[in-house]
């Protein structure tokens, strides 16, 4: 089972190298002799941009504004969606679209309605998560160079399932005052979400991946997805496989997180861990992530919140979007841009002349912008 | 029956025909507490506790049980009855740590202590102790968790084959419950703002419903702050600047994780207090583990209990012995010159206990 997972998860992947590069060549024959001077890929890449609610427009014009300026050859395909301002919003079913074709995108937070009236218990994040199969999600936690926090030199990751766990949306009130939310936790999914903490510690040259879970408790739930990942980790004998409960993790992330190193995780520990280790290294401006299905990555904060009492203020932190940015141009291939961009980025953090608020400094969202941009 | 019990002994008590019962309603108001000392170091640190309380001079009696799992009839382990019998009297427990045997479907002791005496909310005070150092300064905020039910409802099956569906189970009436106790312990305890930790944007209507029991409390109790933060929000603040918090009141997994990450702020569970109100009693706790390695060795720490027995001593309206052994115990710490090994000391659980009843001798 875990054998043919393996394969069928790297055949893609080569699949996909192929097309990519298929499509660099495909696109550099048909252009005509000129073009072969040009020393960056002649092909730009199209992907789709969801700026998000609250300071998520801000943000994105900020990296619109650096990858420009950085000649990145990235065409986005913006589109506004939203629930809390749904006149305003996209079609739904169109931005989908855009992502299965494009295959990549960069994604602001979408915020939830704050009250539930009693009709769709989905909100349209589970829905993209649920209906592009965007199981696994990656937040790089890394201390920022020149940067100081209370723990230093942190560098971890941290996964997690993201399409079924507390996240169900399964729920009813049995009689007045009496609510059941279901947890579902599949074997196959949990298995999957393994093998792929697995293969990115492989990849990644990591050593270590370390399961978190509840199985004292939830016996069964979660006692199927730690058996799923022990099951998964005797096929990697030269990564370190560790357990640890999730209420002794957080206390350890807070006195101890040299400790760690890849962690994998159900659904609802994942949301908790993601924004307790973001506020370790500087908080949820500064921390990038990114949502994998088999087929299209989702680059986003790792911390996902939108932040919406700044809206307008210009002074959110562009940083953990950028540093996405950079993320979603690897993935691209577009190696050389991203570290173009990214070494600026840290360079004017650790000048520490210019930093927003978030960061102890003065300087507005578009100072920071501009100073990246100077950088550059 | 428990109930019937309590109000026997009740009786029985006023007419004056038991011994211990004599002593709770003597002229000097001593008062009967249930000790649990527990399994690993539980007997050398609930010993310590008692000798600081003697020096302290608190009207407290002791009365020792057993909390060993006893085979029933029916073939399964349960609490003796001794427990409940105890319990009955004095309605206060101060428990050491439990040690829950493996294997043979053991049902966790604590659980099952839970269970017996409707122990709902689970409060955890996080005080910064001075001299001793964590990367987080002047944190001090206390959590205050459902116990009841949530996700620890224990309601689970497979379905299919690979397919398991785990129940979390919110009532209005358990939430209201703990949602009003939380404004009570504000009230009690000086403190000004109490925080809903929820998920109501993913679990809408179980944790809705939670939600929406503290917004009716809060409503009754215009005197208390109240404000609603996302869990994730409170873990993201919580670790960048946990002085901005002061009460919290959270669903069962919640404050199960953030009651412990908390205790990371202030340096672990060695040193962080716990108390379980119900409605027929309350245990105070230490909630750090048995430390087998240590037992007998006059190495431990009781500090984490020593302040659980503060707690009690405050719940039971005794704050007057309740401070003094406080400012005895912090003293010592702040002092850095006797702590036991866990603190960045060398001396043994002894010393730390002889110096702390020192100084609560002198402390008026």
């Amino acid at each position: 089972m875990a054998a043919s997972m393996t394969s069928g998860v790297r055949s893609t992947t080569l699949l996909l190298q192929v097309l990519r590069r298929g499509i660099h060549q495909s696109v550099s024959k048909g252009v005509p002799t000129a073009a072969e001077n040009v020393s960056e890929p002649a092909g730009r890449h199209v992907v789709t941009l969801v700026p998000g609610d609250g300071v998520g427009p801000e943000m994105m014009g900020s990296v619109q504004e650096i990858f420009k300026t950085a000649g990145v050859p990235v065409d986005f395909e913006e589109y506004f969606l939203s629930e809390v301002q749904s006149a305003q919003s996209a079609d739904y079913e169109t931005v989908l679209e855009s992502f299965r074709k494009n295959g990549a995108g960069l994604k602001g937070i979408i915020s939830s309605p704050h009250t539930f009236k009693g009709t769709e218990l989905q909100t349209l994040n589970m829905k993209i998560r649920r209906d592009l199969d965007l199981y696994a999600n990656v937040v790089l936690v890394k201390s920022l160079p020149g940067y100081i926090t209370r723990h230093d030199n942190l560098d971890f990751v941290i996964i997690r399932e993201q399409t079924e766990g507390e996240y169900t949306a399964l729920e009813h009130e049995s009689v007045p005052g009496v609510v059941e939310s279901l947890k579902i936790i599949t074997k196959a999914k949990s298995k999957r979400i393994a093998k792929f903490a697995f293969d990115y510690a492989l990849r990644h040259n990591r050593n270590k991946v370390t399961a978190v879970h509840k199985a004292n408790i939830m016996k069964l739930a979660d006692g199927l997805f730690l058996k799923s990942c022990e099951e998964v980790a005797q096929y990697y004998p030269s990564i370190q496989f560790e357990t640890m409960i999730i209420d002794n993790c957080c206390m350890q992330l807070v006195s101890n997180p040299h400790q760690f190193d890849v962690m994998v995780m159900p659904n609802l520990y994942g949301n908790i861990i993601d924004n307790l280790a973001a506020g370790l290294v500087g908080g949820a401006g500064v921390v990038p992530g990114e949502s994998y299905s088999d087929d299209t990555a989702i680059f986003e904060q790792g911390a996902r919140h939108s932040f919406a009492t700044a809206v307008g203020k210009n002074i959110a932190n562009p940083t953990a979007v950028l540093l996405a940015g950079c993320n979603m141009l690897r993935h691209l291939c577009l190696e050389y841009h991203a570290n173009h961009i990214e070494e600026a980025v840290y360079k004017v953090i650790k000048d520490g002349k210019v930093r927003t608020h978030d960061m102890g400094g003065y300087a507005t969202t578009a100072e920071f912008t501009t100073a990246i941009v100077n950088s550059l | 029956m428990a109930n019937v019990k309590r109000l026997l002994c009740k009786a029985l008590s006023h007419s004056g025909s038991i011994v211990q019962a004599q002593r709770c309603y003597s002229s000097n108001r001593r008062k009967l507490v249930t000790m649990i000392p527990g399994d690993g170091i539980g007997p050398e640190i609930s010993c310590s506790v008692q000798k600081i309380f003697a020096a302290a001079g608190a009207p407290i009696d002791w009365e020792e049980v057993d909390v060993t799992p006893v085979k029933g009839a029916d073939g399964n382990f349960h609490l003796p009855q001794k427990v409940f019998d105890s319990m009955a009297v004095t309605e206060v427990g101060l428990k050491g740590p439990l040690a829950t045997p493996v294997g043979k479907g053991h049902r966790s002791l604590n659980l099952a202590l839970r269970k017996a005496f409707n122990l709902y909310a689970n409060v955890r005070p996080c005080k910064s102790i001075e001299g001793f150092k964590t990367p987080y300064e002047a944190v001090d905020l206390v959590t205050i968790r459902e116990n009841t039910e949530g996700e620890y409802s224990g309601i689970e099956h497979t379905i299919v084959d690979g397919v398991v569906q785990s129940i979390k189970l919110i009532t209005e009436q358990a939430s209201m419950r703990v949602a009003e106790y939380a404004f009570k312990y504000a009230r009690d305890n000086n403190r000004n703002t109490v925080v809903a930790v929820h998920k109501a944007n993913i679990m809408r209507m179980s944790d809705g419903l939670f939600l929406k029991c503290c917004r009716h409390v809060a409503g009754q109790n215009k005197d208390i702050k109240f404000k609603e933060m996302y869990l994730d929000t409170v873990c993201l603040n919580m670790v960048q600047d946990p002085t901005q918090f002061d009460v919290l009141v959270m669903p069962n997994l919640y404050g199960d994780i953030l009651s412990d990450l908390c205790a990371g702020l202030i340096g672990g569970l060695g040193v962080t207090p716990s108390g379980n109100i119900g409605e027929d009693g309350a245990i105070f706790e230490s909630v750090h583990g048995t430390a087998p390695d240590i037992a007998g060795k006059d190495l431990a720490n009781p500090t984490a209990l020593l302040l659980s027995a503060v707690m009690m001593l405050r719940y039971m309206n005794l704050g007057d012995y309740a401070r003094r052994i406080e400012t005895a115990a912090l003293g010592v710490i702040r002092d850095g010159q006797i702590l036991t090994g866990d603190l960045g000391g060398s001396s043994t659980c002894s010393q730390f206990t002889d110096e702390i009843c020192r100084r609560v001798e002198s402390i008026n």
